[in-house]
């Protein structure tokens, strides 16, 4: 399993750089470093000398990729792409065009999004494949086609609307809970979580029971089902104790993959909650034209979901003694 | 497996099957007991746990309350930003959520008097106002009538207050010894730091001349980026050599000692600024330029300390975001005591500041509206402001109706919400809002907004009369007076020329219409009729919208960097006032850098800015189309490409006078020529509504200071009982929502009971 770790590792190095390639060429197809110098010293009495003085000093005096006159290194390496990518491979973010440490503010501002990811993620999961079970349970029955049709309900309204709507009635009718805001502390922090907590799960709630409902139906008419109910064993016990264990691999290849990128936080729901988390670092960094954070998040975003990839691998060898990492 | 034993063995299972049933019997009475048991505890543990929520929450007070339960009656400002501000240093910030801090912390030499109108400067933490001594070429004091020609400088001399203390600040702090505490941090006495809260002594010291000198320096600090500095080059003498030979020096010292080697600014000379003694301090300018004096109220020339660079360029202090530009220091009535600009952004009361009065002179008009109540009493009012992020409008809304927000704008989606307007039309405030006894102010503001043709182009610009009937065409058909309806829900009023209300040069009435665009009708101002628009573009050869000479419909083009489904309605309306002339407008969206770029480049042809107030000078809005600051050429403000000679000459003249008769005639040849030309269609200057809660004084608008928070007023107690008034919670609905899921529930369970007994007895 290390090899296949390794290996897998390895494969990511040009993986990143092609994100990093990809991102800094859309990037800059849009923004000119002459922007960005723009938007971070404001468009009233700013001057080409201050332009270019901003530019120096944040390195986006080279050309992009390639130096036919380099003062410093090569062709290639006197360029903004090297310069700003290859201390990423090091995990050295740097500074934010607005001089802010990038790496501080990620440390700060990943805890209040795990705040919210964390219980809606647990919560939701456990919801969710409980309400599939239930269903799967009833199938063909009443309680099948209701649940489905909530399902589906629940599936077609907007996120915003879960948002705006909670808000509205809890925070604002009942006046039950702070509309926004957060609270580092323990015994504060709560009262602001737990509606956002709530809309987040609810708000995922029908797209993943049928997601699981689906998974269940499908290990429920498998031969080895029909062969528990045949020895006697009662639906209850079929479904939990054969039909959940079976259903582990695909339910795993959804669930592990995205468990590191919890803490990308959301945007929505943090913006609207008032949540200081990273769900709009990198909505924030591309509207203020700030490449530093842009290419920070994105590549982290990669690294993260490479590790969530291998993860899930590692997690197969766990639920199914079939599945062997590494052996040809 | 019981029952099958049972038929194998009759005898036997008979007997066996009564004991059987008999341990049964007892078994499942034990289980009902043990059940019993549990489900009194369960009961118990969920009732404990209910007495307890119900007792934290009346603890806790109101439960949507966001702010700790202690700070009920305290004498605090809730408000809120929406965009976390980029630079807190007063050299950097220029943006209005920056200002709107850093004017609270720095104090520069002069303010705006909080009540008179039209704006007038008075000295802050300057003794008195700036003396003026105006020097010819070779240095000579010159009277101060003499020609703008002769003046080759103008030397300002500021006295500043003595006695004036800076905040707390652990840069400030020593030992018995007299040694800085903090000035030699070696890198392991920041591991434990994350804040300035961390460092265990603070001190302050007296505000002295030499600080003003410093932060002037900062401008040209070359690892700063002063917004200013390229603008302020052409008027401080020496400031532009100064800036180069700081760069070299920079350059230097990092080779040296590396990236955080500290750059002693005062170890450098600048010709144009001099440290007279400890509180006084002179500016000497290029010519003469008394708008100087208004850049003497902005934060860029308030004071900084040596200290406090030092303190923040020692190595280590970035990584953790510990920077001048992230912690201010400041002599003025707050300091900022938490910045989480992800959450929250705290000023408390600077317990060092100097101490400062509330005006006492003011209009009949302010007498009137308690603005003069608090006359003379020490200011500030407020203990602390509490700033939150709050991105989104619809939170920011509901919480300033919770109470929990002192003072809000209105967004469009609230407007109908909080403001109903009366048979003239006139703004006031519905009656859900009166009810609640919240206050509405309203100000025009010192922004226009103007539609511009860009004067290099070939069908709409030029000076020619053809070209200059098709501008005066368009400018009467887009009719500004609809725009504001529609669009601004009545917030704004068109504009008439460059100068907005409450700038001198502004002219009221019917001698400050636009008689190109507008008669003077019923003691008001009429838009004039489409047909006389369409006169007008027939003369200019395109009657009905076609080219005389080609036939061909008249096609412009308008650049925006408006896109999406909220601007498509204000675009299709802008379509609609072209095509009253036969006139098809393209639109050419584009996003914002391109948009610049355009009109940098001078490819586009019509388009839409504005401008808002950096002074309250006519110099500010007219230089906008100065031909000398032309985008194009010089890349100036001038965003139309205009030049007209005569308008140039005037301006040169005007720009450096007083205000005057004199001024105001030359201000209004040189307003009646632009509105000849029109290189732009004069669109409107906006009116800003802002909601005010009963407990919310002094809540007068000055759109030219940022530093009012000192003169605000909270009644806390008041507050706190609206508050409870506003939002007592309500358990009920909630409590019916659980009833009836678990009721919903029930069917289910009868169902997976039954199922399961046939399960069973399969």
């Amino acid at each position: 399993m290390l090899a296949y770790i390794i290996r897998r590792v390895i494969y990511a190095i040009p993986i990143l750089i092609g994100v990093n390639l990809i991102t800094f060429a859309l990037f800059f197809v849009v923004n000119k470093p002459d922007d960005m110098a723009r938007m971070q010293l404001g468009f009233k009495h700013v001057q080409q000398a201050d332009i270019d003085k901003w530019k120096q000093a944040h390195g986006y005096d080279k050309p992009l990729f390639y130096n036919r006159a380099p003062t410093e290194g090569n062709a290639f390496t006197d360029t903004v792409f090297f310069v700003k990518s290859v201390r990423l491979f090091a995990f050295d973010f740097g500074n934010a065009d607005d001089g802010r440490n990038i790496t501080q503010d990620i440390s700060e501002r990943m805890w209040p999004s795990l705040a919210i990811a964390i219980p809606v993620f647990i919560v939701s999961l456990l919801l969710n494949i409980t309400f599939a079970l239930i269903i799967a349970f009833f199938r063909a029955s009443y309680v099948d086609y209701m649940g489905v049709v909530t399902c589906v309900i629940l599936m077609s309204i907007s996120s915003l609307f879960y948002i705006i709507g909670g808000q509205y009635l809890i925070s604002k009718l009942l006046h039950l809970v702070p509309i926004s805001g957060y609270s580092a502390d323990l015994d504060t922090a709560t009262k602001f979580l737990i509606l956002p907590v709530i809309i987040g799960i609810v708000g995922g709630i029908g797209a993943g029971t049928r997601w699981y409902r689906t998974i269940f139906l499908e290990e429920i008419s498998k031969d080895y089902v029909r062969t528990a109910r045949a020895k006697g064993l009662s639906e209850r016990l079929v479904l939990f104790r054969h039909v959940l264990k079976n259903a582990l691999v695909p339910i795993l290849t959804g669930v592990v993959a995205v468990i590191p990128l919890l803490f990308m936080g959301s945007l929505i729901l943090e913006s609207f909650f008032g949540i200081p988390g990273l769900g709009s670092y990198t909505i924030d960094a591309i509207r203020s034209q700030d490449f530093a954070i842009v290419r920070a998040m994105v590549f982290l975003g990669s690294v993260l979901y490479i590790i969530g990839l291998i993860l899930t691998d590692i997690s197969y060898t766990m639920v199914d003694p079939r599945i062997r990492l590494g052996v040809r | 497996m019981y029952s099958i034993w049972c038929r194998r063995f009759p005898e036997t299972g008979k007997r066996e099957h009564d004991r059987v049933r008999q341990y049964r019997d007892n078994h499942n009475k034990v289980k009902a007991v043990k059940t019993t048991q549990l489900s009194n505890n369960k009961v118990h543990v969920v009732t404990i746990l209910l007495v307890a929520i119900l007792m934290a929450a009346c603890k806790e007070g109101l439960w949507n309350n966001p702010y700790p339960q202690q700070d009920r009656i305290a004498n605090t400002l809730y408000s809120s930003f929406d965009e976390r501000p980029k630079h807190l240093d007063p050299a950097q910030s220029y943006a209005a959520n920056e200002i709107a801090i850093t004017g609270q912390i720095y104090e520069p030499p002069l303010q705006y008097h909080f009540l008179k109108r039209p704006y007038e400067l008075e000295p802050l933490v300057a003794e008195r106002m700036p003396s003026v001594v105006y020097l010819g070429k070779l240095g000579n004091v010159l009277p101060h009538d003499s020609p703008l020609d002769a003046i080759a400088y103008s030397v300002y001399e500021i006295r500043i207050q003595q006695g004036v203390n800076y905040q707390p600040h652990p840069a400030f702090a020593k030992n018995e010894n007299g040694e800085f505490h903090y000035l030699n941090l070696a890198q392991h006495e920041l591991e434990n730091v994350f804040t300035l809260a961390d460092f265990e002594h603070q001190g302050t010291r007296e505000l002295i001349a030499n600080d003003f000198v410093y932060e002037i320096k900062r401008l040209a600090h070359p690892r700063l980026y002063s917004p200013i500095f390229g603008l302020m080059t052409e008027y401080i003498v020496g400031l532009k050599p100064f800036g180069e030979q700081l760069k070299r020096a920079d350059q230097k010292l990092r080779k040296l000692q590396g990236e955080d080697a500290f750059l002693d600014l005062n170890k450098y000379e600048l010709e144009g600024v001099e440290v007279v003694d400890r509180y006084t301090y002179r500016i000497k300018i290029q010519g003469k330029y008394p708008q100087f004096l208004y850049w003497l109220a902005m934060p860029f020339f308030a004071p900084i300390p040596p200290e406090a660079d030092r303190f923040y360029s020692q190595a280590g202090m970035v990584k953790k975001n510990l920077t001048l530009d992230w912690y201010p220091v400041g002599t003025g009535p707050y300091m900022l005591t938490e910045n989480n600009p992800n959450l929250q952004m705290i000023l408390e009361r600077n317990p060092n500041f100097r101490g400062e009065a509330y005006p006492s002179e003011g209009s009949a008009d302010d007498r009137e509206n308690g603005f003069l109540s608090d006359a003379g009493r020490a200011l500030p009012f407020v203990d602390k402001v509490v700033y939150s992020l709050e991105k989104e409008n619809i939170p920011r809304w509901n919480k300033f109706l919770q109470g929990y927000y002192d003072a809000s704008g209105i967004a469009s989606d609230s407007f109908d919400q909080a403001i109903s307007f009366n048979g003239q039309q006139e703004a006031g405030l519905s009656d859900d809002m009166r009810q609640k006894g919240v206050k509405l102010s309203t100000a025009v503001g010192t922004t226009t907004f103007y539609m511009g043709f860009n004067m290099r182009d070939d069908v709409v610009g030029g000076d020619s009369e053809r070209a200059r009937k098709l501008r005066r065409a368009i400018a009467i058909a887009i009719d500004y007076e609809e725009q504001i309806s529609i669009f601004r829900n009545g917030r704004g009023i068109p504009a008439q020329g460059p100068v907005p209300p409450g700038i001198f040069g502004y002219q009221e009435g019917k001698q400050g219409i636009n008689p190109y665009v507008y008669d003077w009708v019923d003691g008001k101002p009429r838009r004039k009729s489409i047909e006389e628009a369409r006169e007008l573009l027939a003369q200019a050869g395109y009657a009905n919208g076609r080219d005389g000479k080609t036939g061909k419909s008249l096609v412009l083009y308008f650049d925006t960097s408006a896109t999406g489904p909220d601007a498509k309605a204000s675009l299709d309306w802008l379509r609609k006032q072209f095509k009253k002339l036969g006139i098809q407008l393209l639109i050419r969206s584009t996003d914002y850098n391109r948009f610049q770029d355009k009109i940098r480049k001078g490819t586009a042809q019509i388009f839409q800015w504005g401008w808002n107030a950096d002074y309250p000078d006519p110099e500010n809005f007219l230089f906008l189309l100065y031909g000398p600051n032309a985008k194009v050429d010089e890349d100036g403000a001038n965003s139309a490409n205009y030049r007209n000679k005569e308008f140039d000459r005037l301006f040169e003249k005007m720009k450096n006078m007083e205000n005057s008769p004199k001024r105001q005639k030359i201000i209004d040849k040189m307003v009646n020529i632009a509105r000849r030309d029109g290189p732009w269609v004069w669109g409107f200057h906006p009116k800003q509504f802002s909601l005010y809660q009963s407990w919310y004084g002094n809540a007068k608008p000055n759109l030219m200071a940022n530093n009012t928070l000192k003169y605000k007023t909270i009644d806390p107690q008041l507050r706190a009982e609206l508050r409870e008034q506003w939002n007592k919670p309500i358990i009920w609905p909630m409590v019916s929502i659980g009833v009836v899921l678990l009721l919903a529930l029930i069917p289910a369970f009868v169902s997976y009971y039954k199922k399961s007994r046939i399960k069973g007895l399969a």
